[in-house]
């Protein structure tokens, strides 16, 4: 596979200099700025700019004494609550909706509709949801009709609620999103495996473990990646949500959503040492979810899997 | 609909701009003066108000973004929304780079609201043009407005560094019906009597929350009343700590209590919300709301499902302000004669201003105009089933202290309400929200060094 | 086997039972949408009402009439920006993840690393440093600084390279060579067909992002005529006031939403029919 000669390697660099001139002019000019302003005091006061002043690692010394930590922990609830049910789902649907043997009626009309709600703009979704849950809204008076519910719920007033919330709302925008592209790695898998582990008699569960998973490994990977950082990143829902104020009692203040009341100020120094300090923790967690992934060759694995797939349908026979 | 609205408004401007040639001072400018003026604003409310009242319009285009004037210059409208602050943010940073702008793209006049006025006739700043140095004199030219409209346009050291055509005095709206069933009677003196202090309120919200009302709907309501009336600045001009005024504590003290003594709706957080507009309809228990001119037509009127008339006007237990938009000149203009004309013909010119109050429904910055609009019935409001507001508005304009005000306004006045609307619905302790409210204003305000609370 | 097709019949109603469930929750948000785009803004501040109202036309007159909100052209120069990068930004991804999957160069480790670090920078701090970057440039008020970074994104660019990392042996590409064809044809002509299912995914995801952003354009568009939609609607939230017609406002949602419907809808094709991939499999 990895027979390539020489001089085919200037093309390596021809396909890909756009790409890197792009990125250079219009991401790391600004990022530069960026890394360079996290180490200087430099703001605005009204309208009047403050710096920049050198100040050193400051920054850097003063956020660990905020409440970043915490705001840490509450991304990182958010992020269980609506990513984990995301992927999980995610999974299923992919793998129902590539299985030949499962007779699904209007397989289409799912397929289309369940990316739907990403079409919606997060503010306007928002919106939409907020006419729903509000405490005179329609679910509070339908579960009051059916007799579920007593009193009216305060789904925004507390924290349990607020934090479902947001998490459903990322749930509904992106298991549409996560299983389309699930699918489409499903998709890439050679229809002449599933016909082969059909032949060894492999149940769907069976197939699913042993053969799906490892095999769509490399997009699975991106997939726990891109949403790690996703979930790192998670901002316009709980802003729009909560006003911008992570209410109550700041428990759905994301790191990005401190980042932003930062950057209201114009606080670059410290917007800028919060970015690197973010940049840190999602490379550290991306390179264990990519070393994790992407360790075993995939050959190997793929063999062991359908040796486990025979013993087991040995044992089940 | 709109179109009609609008040419109307233009055929309206035309005949108005013949008969009033006393205001005009076209022959007065000067050569130097620039093809076109920048006007920053975040929606058409001020573009509306010139179309209709400035003499020297000739047309807007359709879009809106362009307003010839009779002499050929043109005005070009700089609309950004006030979501997430893009207005301020677009505004400061041309504000910031007018000095290396060409002429045409330099801010000749910019809009701001009483919340973060100060942000820009802050005198080190200097980026809003002393009146004075336009050739206004505020004594004298600007005579007829109310004081408090003047000072909140002024910088520290009293200079005025801008004018509003509108104040916004605001008053006590209520429900007829409920008053009747409750107090016996509707009527607007009778009810004030009721309402004219907060001692005095108390007990009616009692009385009140017998029958099953809620005396305003939320802990929201009544913020500006109490935050109109600090003694000092949230922080003193040149230094870095925020000292919490015992009238805020005051406000946290009377709504805890209101609210859990049941005078207030529980289940309405906040202003501008689903809840708090059904507030305002007919099946809603809310006897009454803290609106200037403007919530009573905007806000209220839209929410209201029931008959005309329903609604009646009288004194609050506290005289305050709720909003207004200031006309700036941007030091740096190009077209300094224009814009001179343009804040007197919308600012100092009782025609047109009573011209505004009555196609707009905004009570306007003219002393004298006001108190005739008073017993004019003319001002009577249909809305309000021909009771003349102006009669209460009036004397409450007359009244207003304005709060000495700081840089710093916005952010506190919003930080307050949010970092304490937890403890009013019992989710934080009071000290956890004395902490929290510090935590987002330092994170809003990174000069602030320290935060003082009133014993 | 009767154990079996038992087991199989219960999977089928579950999957039915949660994929009805899942659809409804994901359609009753259009619904609701719609719905409330058929009241006056009068109605609206009342209540939600299950039923639609009377004033889907009026709405939708109120929206393509006004003046001084070019909704029109709002939808059109969104279509440009969306279109130009969901194009621009699978392209040079796939030309890019070719490049660092099918050849062996030196620096080839390096650039691999490099975009996986890029990756995870969060996007919102680099603005304001983006901001004075094209305002030097003089593309401030331009649609370009929307569609050209497009070309650099790094997450669509490991989307593509694990998928090539799945579905492209190798031998294909060599078996091209034999046969005489450029780097850039077999490109074009045998690796892009290959990848056509994540094009038509990233396609789609890059549209609708694109779409929705409103962060970076509202920073970077100033004239009216350039805005893009999710502007013009916060631009009509923040018009008259506290006085904005709620209706007016879900009718423009909604008008805003057909366009990237239609897009996905066309795309969706690509998935929906199961693109069987030609070429040789390991």
């Amino acid at each position: 596979m990895k027979k390539k000669s020489v001089n085919y390697g200037k093309w390596g660099y021809i396909f890909i200099l756009p790409f890197f001139v792009i990125y250079f002019i219009f991401s790391l000019i600004p990022l530069f700025d960026t890394v360079r302003y996290s180490f200087f005091e430099y703001f605005r006061s009204g309208i009047k700019q403050i710096g920049p002043n050198f100040v050193g690692l400051a920054n850097y010394v003063s956020l660990l004494h905020s409440d970043m930590l915490k705001y840490g922990l509450n991304t990182l609830i958010l992020w269980v609550i609506g990513f984990v049910p995301q992927i999980v789902v995610a999974l299923v649907l992919a793998c129902w909706f590539t299985d030949a043997r499962l007779k699904l009626h209007g397989k289409q009309f799912f397929k289309v509709v369940i990316y739907l709600p990403n079409l919606i703009m997060a503010s306007a979704f928002a919106l939409l949801f907020f006419t729903m849950f509000s405490t005179n809204g329609p679910v509070n008076s339908i579960l009051c009709s059916l007799g579920w519910i007593k009193e009216p719920i305060d789904f925004l007033g507390s924290v349990l609620g607020t934090r479902s919330l947001v998490g459903f709302m990322n749930f509904l925008m992106w298991f549409g999103n996560t299983t389309i592209m699930l699918m489409a790695a499903v998709m890439g898998i050679s229809m002449d495996v599933f016909e082969a582990s059909d032949l060894d008699g492999c149940n769907s569960i069976q197939r699913f473990f042993y053969i799906t998973l490892p095999l769509i490994r490399p997009i699975l990977s991106y997939t726990l990646i891109t949403s790690i950082i996703g979930g790192l990143q998670m901002f316009d829902v709980p802003q729009i949500l909560t006003n911008g104020q992570g209410n109550p009692d700041r428990t759905s203040m994301t790191l990005i959503m401190f980042l932003n009341s930062h950057l209201k100020s114009k606080n670059y120094g410290m917007a800028g040492a919060l970015s690197v300090y973010l940049f840190i923790i999602s490379a550290i967690l991306c390179f264990f979810v990519y070393r994790m992934t992407n360790d075993n060759d995939p050959d190997g694995s793929k063999k062991a899997a359908k040796k486990r797939a025979r013993a087991e349908r040995r044992k089940t026979k | 609909m709109k179109k009609r609205a609008v040419s109307m408004i233009l055929a309206a401007a035309m005949v108005c701009g013949m008969l009033a040639a006393n205001v005009s001072c076209v022959s007065a400018k000067g050569s130097d003066e620039g093809k076109v003026i920048n006007i920053y604003s975040w929606n058409d409310e001020f573009r509306q108000r010139l179309e209709a009242v400035y003499p020297e319009v000739e047309s807007t285009s359709k879009d809106g973004t362009v307003t010839k004037l009779k002499d050929g210059t043109e005005i070009h409208w700089v609309v950004n929304p006030n979501q997430d602050g893009v207005y301020q943010q677009k505004l400061d940073e041309a504000l910031l780079n007018q000095a290396d702008a060409s002429a045409d793209d330099k801010v000749d006049i910019f809009l701001s609201e009483t919340d973060y006025v100060f942000k820009y006739t802050d005198k080190d700043a200097d980026v809003a043009m002393p009146l004075t140095d336009l050739g206004i004199d505020p004594d004298k030219d600007l005579a007829d407005q109310y004081d408090f409209t003047k000072t909140t346009a002024s910088d520290a050291d009293g200079v005025q560094r801008g004018a509003t055509w509108q104040c916004c005095p605001g008053v006590l709206v209520y429900r007829r019906d409920i008053a009747k069933d409750v107090f016996g009677t509707d009527d607007p003196k009778e009810v004030g009597e009721k309402m004219k202090d907060w001692d005095t309120a108390k007990e009616s919200a009692a009385q009140l929350k017998e029958k099953g009302y809620y005396t305003f709907a939320s802990y929201a309501d009544t913020f500006r009343l109490y935050g109109n009336s600090i003694e000092n600045p949230w922080v003193e001009s040149g230094d870095s700590v925020i000292k919490v005024d015992s009238k805020i504590m005051d406000w946290v003290k009377d709504s805890k209590e209101w609210l859990d003594a049941g005078y207030l709706n529980k289940t309405v957080k906040g202003q501008w919300n689903d809840d708090w507009n059904k507030a305002m309809s007919s099946e809603s228990k809310v006897f009454a709301f803290l609106f200037p001119a403007w919530g009573i037509d905007f806000t209220l009127k839209p929410n209201w499902d029931g008959a005309e008339g329903d609604w009646a006007v009288t004194n609050p237990p506290q005289e305050y302000n709720w909003g207004g938009s200031y006309i700036q000149a941007a030091t740096g203009t190009d077209n300094p004669e224009h814009v001179k004309d343009i804040i007197l013909a919308m600012t100092g010119n009782q025609d047109n201003l009573l011209k505004i109050s009555k196609e707009y429904s905004d009570f306007t910055n003219t002393k004298s105009g006001m108190k005739d609009a008073a017993t004019n019935a003319d001002f009577a409001s249909d809305f309000l089933g021909g009771q003349n507001p102006f009669e209460y508005f009036a004397p409450v304009a007359e009244n207003i202290k304005i709060a000495p005000l700081s840089a710093y306004d916005q952010g506190c006045v919003e930080l307050i309400q949010n970092a304490f609307s937890d403890y009013f619905q019992g989710k934080v302790d009071f000290d956890k929200a004395k902490a929290n409210f510090e935590t987002a204003i330092q994170e809003r305000y990174p000069e602030i060094t320290e935060i003082q609370w009133p014993e | 086997m009767m154990k079996d097709k038992t087991a199989s019949r219960i999977r089928s109603i579950v999957a039915h039972v949660v994929l009805i469930i899942l659809s409804f929750m994901c359609l009753f948000f259009f619904y609701v949408l719609i719905v409330n785009a058929s009241h006056s803004h009068a109605e609206l501040q009342k209540g939600f009402s299950a039923l639609p109202g009377k004033y889907f036309w009026k709405n939708l007159m109120n929206v393509a009439n006004d003046g001084s909100f070019p909704m029109f052209r709002g939808i059109l120069n969104s279509i440009i920006v969306s279109g130009c990068s969901a194009v621009l930004c699978t392209y040079f991804s796939s030309l890019t993840a070719y490049g660092l999957y099918a050849y062996d160069f030196k620096a080839r480790n390096v650039a691999f690393t490099f975009i996986m670090a890029i990756l995870v920078m969060p996007t919102q701090v680099t603005a304001m440093g983006f901001l004075r970057l094209i305002t030097k440039m003089g593309l401030y008020d331009s649609l370009l600084p929307l569609i050209i970074p497009s070309v650099a994104s790094p997450a669509v660019f490991y989307f593509m390279y694990s998928y090539l990392q799945s579905s492209l042996p190798m031998s294909l590409v060599e078996a091209a060579r034999i046969d005489g064809s450029g780097e850039f044809r077999t490109f074009n002509s045998i690796v892009l067909p290959i990848m056509k299912p994540a094009i038509a995914v990233q396609a789609i995801f890059t549209f609708v992002g694109s779409w929705n952003n409103y962060f970076v354009p509202a920073l970077v568009i100033q004239s009216k005529s350039k805005m893009t939609v999710p502007i013009l609607i916060a631009t009509l939230r923040g018009a008259d006031y506290m006085n904005f017609d709620m209706g007016k406002i879900y009718m423009m949602i909604t008008v805003a939403i057909v366009p990237i419907i239609i897009v996905y809808l066309l795309l969706s094709k690509f998935i929906i029919a199961g693109v069987t991939l030609g070429g040789v499999k390991e």
